[in-house]
């Protein structure tokens, strides 16, 4: 097999896990944006994502596509009251000890499901078939394809809702700065709910789209979530562009560092590079020095 | 009541009290360390399930010698620490007469210390080879050593005149002693490790690791590791078109593997205890009746199927029916009968132990199966 060949399996595949990274880095952004907090449970909605879907196609006999929109469902409806129960009461709290919550919901969420669903990995059928498909002497599934596509989909679909639609706009007002957001009238607790909602739902659907591929347990979101976190700062927390970017540069290194150098550094340098940039740029990769966090 | 009458129930009530113990026997107190939760429950939980059975099991036909058996159960949760803890828990303040477990190697060699110390036999239910080597007076194990599991793979990559092997492992215990040994034991069957790949044990796509290996020279793949990794490996596998023979190791020995592989499963070889394929042995097999006995108590009771695993906890207990019954309760008798035990037919294997060796296994415990038609068959030798 050429070394060419070898190098472009390790892109495809890295850009499949770098999409599920920057959809779960799209997610911290749009808290982090929406409230200043970073959201340590994003990782646990990924988990819900896929647990939820295989229960509904298992347990209920769903068909897949129904299972996926009450997987995604239910899973919004946690991150309501999660932000209804934890966040809410506290909201003069500082970013600090609401961090530390978010941990402690993460660590409840994983022990529900533990609870509920067991401690068993389960598999969830792909969309479409597991023939592999070939591409320039590499290969790939055709849910590496669903991967691309949705990733796609979902940021643009997010990057239309913030540029054009009111709730989208009011949103980014209160990023900016929220005092003034609330005096020409926009409910900044309406805007936190909404960036809960939208970023459990955006987790859980990264965590439908890739259980066919790497499967699913109780205890999947931790390391996931840590990942999009990477992303999220190499994008400088931004959800635009710069957490997708970031997700997949993340997701090729990682690759290309597990084929070239060795498989047993693969998370090293995850959080090798996390490390390079909390250092050498805060600011992020794309951010600019005074950032706009939008 | 008068003082008279008072002294009269006081001394009837007090013989009462102590005629109690001599008219049932006290139960034999056996201990058992399981990691029931945390990362290593896949063990842990069958092997308590299991244990329980199996004392229900000798306590409904009469016990042993008329008295019963009673297990005191701790979760060590696959924490060194906690095990140590309830390993002197045990023997300080339950006073049992033997210990059965822990699940996991790391737990295991940290408890040794103390059942030498207190001179209470163990038996464990892990792999690790360090357990009883060098032979340690009262340690025994069930669960059969890595190193007979990677014997039996290479001596048919023999067969088949393989001398080029991919190696695929996990970055844990499981893993790390698994490619020690398989390092350890290539030159001795001319076998040349081209391709030394890992991978860690929460990692959700090893196609990385895969192409390298597609690139290689390597004839076969040999993967060591416990679900859900090989079974993302095997699905990696099949997505590069990596043609190859695929091995893995006795940690997937398990219908869960099957379920969670999916069409990828097929035609993976691996080394397993018999319990897999006891349907599959023929009847002058040993084993056979145990292990048909086991997976279908275990059926009945628990609604799942037993399990290699359990089947260490199995072993653990009849060990020690099998030494309390030929000799006496005290632990000193038990550690003596257990070393002079031979031929026994367990789940795992068929156990001889002596002086020098406290394992007792032959690399005959482990048998190849093969996965045709999602189902785990016997593998052509």
């Amino acid at each position: 097999m050429e070394n060419s060949d070898q190098i472009i399996q390790y892109i495809l595949s890295g850009l499949s896990n770098g999409s599920i990274y920057a959809l779960i880095g799209f997610g911290f952004a749009i808290i982090y944006n929406a409230t200043g907090i970073i959201n340590f449970a994003q990782g646990e909605f990924v988990m819900l994502g896929g647990m939820l879907t295989i229960f509904f196609l298992n347990v209920f006999q769903l068909p897949l596509i129904t299972s996926i929109v009450l997987a995604v469902a239910v899973a919004t409806a946690v991150g309501v009251v999660f932000e209804r129960l934890a966040i809410r009461p506290l909201k003069n709290a500082s970013p600090l000890s609401l961090v530390i919550i978010t941990i402690g919901a993460s660590i409840l969420i994983r022990g529900a499901a533990m609870l509920v669903w067991g401690k068993d990995t389960h598999a969830l059928p792909a969309f479409s078939g597991n023939d592999p498909l070939y591409l320039m002497g590499a290969t790939m599934l055709p849910q590496n394809l669903w991967i691309f596509a949705l990733t796609a989909v979902i940021i643009m679909a997010s990057k239309l809702f913030f540029q054009y639609s009111i709730f989208g706009k009011a949103m980014r007002a209160c990023a900016f700065n929220s005092q003034a957001a609330s005096l020409v009238g926009i409910s900044v607790k309406t805007m936190v709910l909404l960036s809960f909602m939208i970023s459990s739902a955006i987790g859980s659907l990264a965590g439908i789209i890739i259980a066919p591929l790497t499967m699913t347990s109780y205890d999947m979101g931790i390391m996931l979530g840590l990942k999009g976190f990477c992303a999220a700062i190499i994008g400088g927390m931004s959800s635009g562009l710069g957490t997708v970017i970031g997700g997949l540069l993340l997701g090729i290194l990682e690759s290309l560092g597990a084929g070239l150098i060795s498989s047993g550094y693969k998370d090293a340098i995850a959080f090798i590079i996390l490390l390079l940039i909390l250092f050498l740029r805060p600011e992020g990769v794309f951010g600019k020095k005074e950032t706009e966090r939008v | 009541m008068s003082t008279k009458t008072f002294r009269v129930f006081f001394m009837f009530l007090l013989l009462a009290i102590m005629a109690i113990p001599a008219g049932a026997a006290e139960p034999v107190k056996i201990g058992a360390l399981f990691s029931i939760t945390g990362p290593p429950s896949f063990l842990g939980e069958p092997e308590r399930n299991t244990a329980q059975m199996v004392a229900d099991e000798i306590n409904k036909s009469g016990g042993l010698k008329g008295r019963k058996v009673q297990l005191v159960i701790y979760d060590t949760q696959g924490d060194p620490t906690k095990a140590n803890q309830a390993a002197t828990r045990l023997i300080k303040e339950d006073k049992v007469v033997a210990i059965i477990g822990p699940s996991t190697t790391g737990e295991t060699m940290a408890i040794i210390p103390i059942v030498e110390k207190a001179k209470i036999p163990l038996i464990s239910c892990a792999a690790g080879v360090k357990i009883t080597e060098p032979v340690k007076k009262w340690v025994f194990k069930t669960a059969q050593n890595d190193a007979l599991a990677v014997a039996r793979i290479y001596e048919q990559l023999q067969k088949r005149r393989i001398s080029k092997v991919a190696i695929l492992t996990v970055s844990d215990g499981f893993g790390s002693s698994g490619r020690e040994q398989l390092i350890a034991q290539a030159k001795n069957y001319n076998i040349q490790i081209i391709s030394d790949e890992t991978y860690g044990p929460k990692d959700t796509d090893m196609t990385a690791q895969v192409t390298k290996i597609r690139g290689s020279q390597a004839q076969a793949l040999i993967c060591w590791g416990t679900n859900p990794g090989p079974a993302v490996i095997a699905r990696n596998v099949k997505q590069l078109g990596l043609k190859i023979p695929l091995y893995m190791s006795h940690g997937v020995s398990s219908k869960k593997f099957i379920e969670l592989a999916g069409d990828a499963a097929e035609g993976i070889i691996l080394p397993s205890g018999r319990v897999l394929v006891a349907n599959f042995l023929p009847n002058s097999d040993p084993q056979k009746k145990a292990l048909i006995a086991y997976v279908k108590n275990y059926q009945k009771r628990y609604k799942t199927e037993g399990d290699h695993f359990g089947g260490h906890a199995w072993d653990a207990v009849m060990l020690l029916k099998g030494a309390i019954e030929r000799g006496g309760d005290t632990p000193a008798a038990i550690r003596d009968q257990l070393e002079k035990t031979k031929g026994f037919s367990g789940i795992g294997g068929i156990f001889s132990f002596s002086p020098q060796d406290h394992a007792g296994l032959t690399k005959d415990a482990f048998v190849l199966v093969e996965v045709k038609k999602k189902k785990w068959v016997l593998a052509k030798e």
